[in-house]
């Protein structure tokens, strides 16, 4: 079981790397929307200190969203997807796999790039910190949730725009503990409370959403 | 003799075009009666609130709008379990003839909450938990509507959009409770079984109008799923005679 997580995760890191252009450039649209958000709003170290947590969570769900339909494309595109389904091997594990690939492709970077992008917005620490940790813990979930999302608009006209169409409403307590989890922290409350929540949100669709995505590939593959 | 009364039988498109035809009008019926009562109730007999005044009667609408927008849901959902479970052509045309209705009801919610909003708390939108979840809502009913639309293939429009809507159904309490932890204005529910804050003619007002809600979304969705039947199945036989047959009335 384990060994055919292992071998989709390592065979999906192996066409990542093959093509680092596509995770450079989910990583730089992240760095961007960020940074557009100053410009827009203007350069107070106040106002950013407080919006900072939102902007850099609304960032990292667009970032995550922009890497999701590729997840199942190319590998339906060349007919391997069809070749993974009939494989003896439960298509969930196989999901499993691609997810946890997929995360460590376009969440892990998103996470450890988040800390730097805090400092333009004036992060205290702590607050770094607890975002760090945040968006570590919550992007698992972003990874799984959007796989049932790409499986379902797999192969469809205008399928980028329909898979935030249906992702982003289901990432909205993502949203919530993580910048909570941020907010809480500044505020003094701690963020335990919001980072637990979170990583019960990231297990709970980590278990969950591969068997609805492997659903959905079997529903397009028929 | 009669065959036994059998469910599955109407299962079959053929037998249920008909079948639907039939209870359009009873419900149609029905709910004009409701609503009519519930209007007389709710306009005329309930008492002016004493804290909120004439304005607050806009809950006869509001409140069953938000009641069917959430039911509506569920129910969605439900047709798409036995759609998936049992492979039936008919519950994936009964999800999707639901949806425009659902997502009418949660639009009229939001609508009349605004209306509502604007005098009692001074502002046309706020951000608290129950306004918020009934806007994903409208957003989960959008996202259903714009994957089957975007399926050319029916069967798999009918399955793709039935696994959104129990990832939906199953999304939709941690989506209402985040909402809630996240921040919460809005005033308690004051619908309560055991002892309601209401007064009884108002209770009963907003459920006549619920169950006026309740006899239109029935009506209206048969109606919506007899044309989805006519288009999906216009290569049968059935779909001819019954087409030739209102023809050949008008002549």
């Amino acid at each position: 079981m384990l060994r055919i997580i292992a071998a989709v995760i390592g065979r999906d890191l192996k066409l990542a790397m093959r093509r680092q252009a596509d995770i450079v450039s989910a990583l730089f649209f992240f760095i961007i929307v960020v940074s557009l958000f100053p410009l827009g709003i203007g350069p107070e170290p106040e106002l950013l200190r407080k919006l900072a947590p939102g902007v850099l969570w609304v960032a990292a769900l667009l970032a995550t969203m922009l890497s999701l339909p590729r997840m199942f494309a190319d590998d339906h595109r060349d007919g391997t997807l069809e070749q993974l389904a009939l494989a003896p091997h439960p298509l969930g594990l196989v999901v499993t796999g691609k997810v946890i690939a997929h995360w460590l492709v376009s969440g892990l970077p998103l996470a450890l790039i988040a800390p730097v992008l805090g400092i333009q917005f004036d992060l205290s620490s702590d607050a770094l910190v607890a975002l760090t940790f945040a968006i570590l813990i919550g992007t698992p979930a972003l990874s799984g949730i959007g796989a049932i999302g790409a499986a379902l608009t797999m192969g469809l006209r205008g399928g980028g725009v329909l898979l935030s169409l249906l992702v982003l409403p289901l990432y909205i307590p993502v949203l919530i503990f993580g910048a909570g989890a941020v907010d809480a922290t500044v505020s003094g409350l701690g963020g335990e409370g919001h980072l637990s929540l979170l990583a019960a949100l990231t297990f709970a669709s980590l278990g969950f959403a591969p068997w609805a995505s492997a659903a959905a590939l079997k529903i397009a593959l028929e | 003799m009669k065959d036994r009364f059998n469910l599955y039988r109407f299962a079959s498109p053929a037998t249920f075009y008909p079948f639907a035809g039939t209870l359009i009008p009873y419900f149609v019926a029905v709910s004009v009666v409701f609503g009519l009562a519930g209007l007389w109730l709710g306009m005329l007999v309930a008492p002016t609130d004493f804290q909120q005044g004439e304005g607050y009667r806009i809950i006869f609408i509001h409140v069953p709008a938000s009641w069917m927008s959430m039911f509506i849901y569920l129910v969605m959902a439900g047709w798409a379990a036995i759609g998936l479970a049992f492979n039936t052509r008919l519950s994936g045309m009964m999800a999707q003839a639901l949806a425009p209705t659902g997502a009418l009801m949660a639009f009229l919610s939001l609508l009349t909450g605004a209306l509502w909003g604007k005098p009692m708390w001074g502002a046309w939108w706020v951000w608290d938990a129950r306004l918020t979840s009934e806007l994903i809502l409208l957003f989960l009913y959008i996202g259903y509507m714009a994957l089957t639309a975007a399926i050319d293939d029916a069967r798999r429009a009918d399955k793709a959009g039935g696994l959104l809507l129990l990832v939906g159904v199953v999304n939709i309490p941690i989506i209402y409770f985040s909402v809630k932890w996240w921040n919460t204005l809005h005033q308690g529910s004051s619908v309560n079984l055991a002892k309601s804050s209401m007064a009884t003619t108002m209770l009963w007002g907003m459920l006549l109008m619920a169950m006026c809600f309740w006899m239109y979304s029935i009506a209206i969705a048969l109606m919506r799923v007899r044309t989805i039947m006519l288009e999906r199945e216009r290569h049968t036989d059935w779909v001819k005679a019954e087409l030739l047959g209102k023809a050949g009335d008008e002549k």
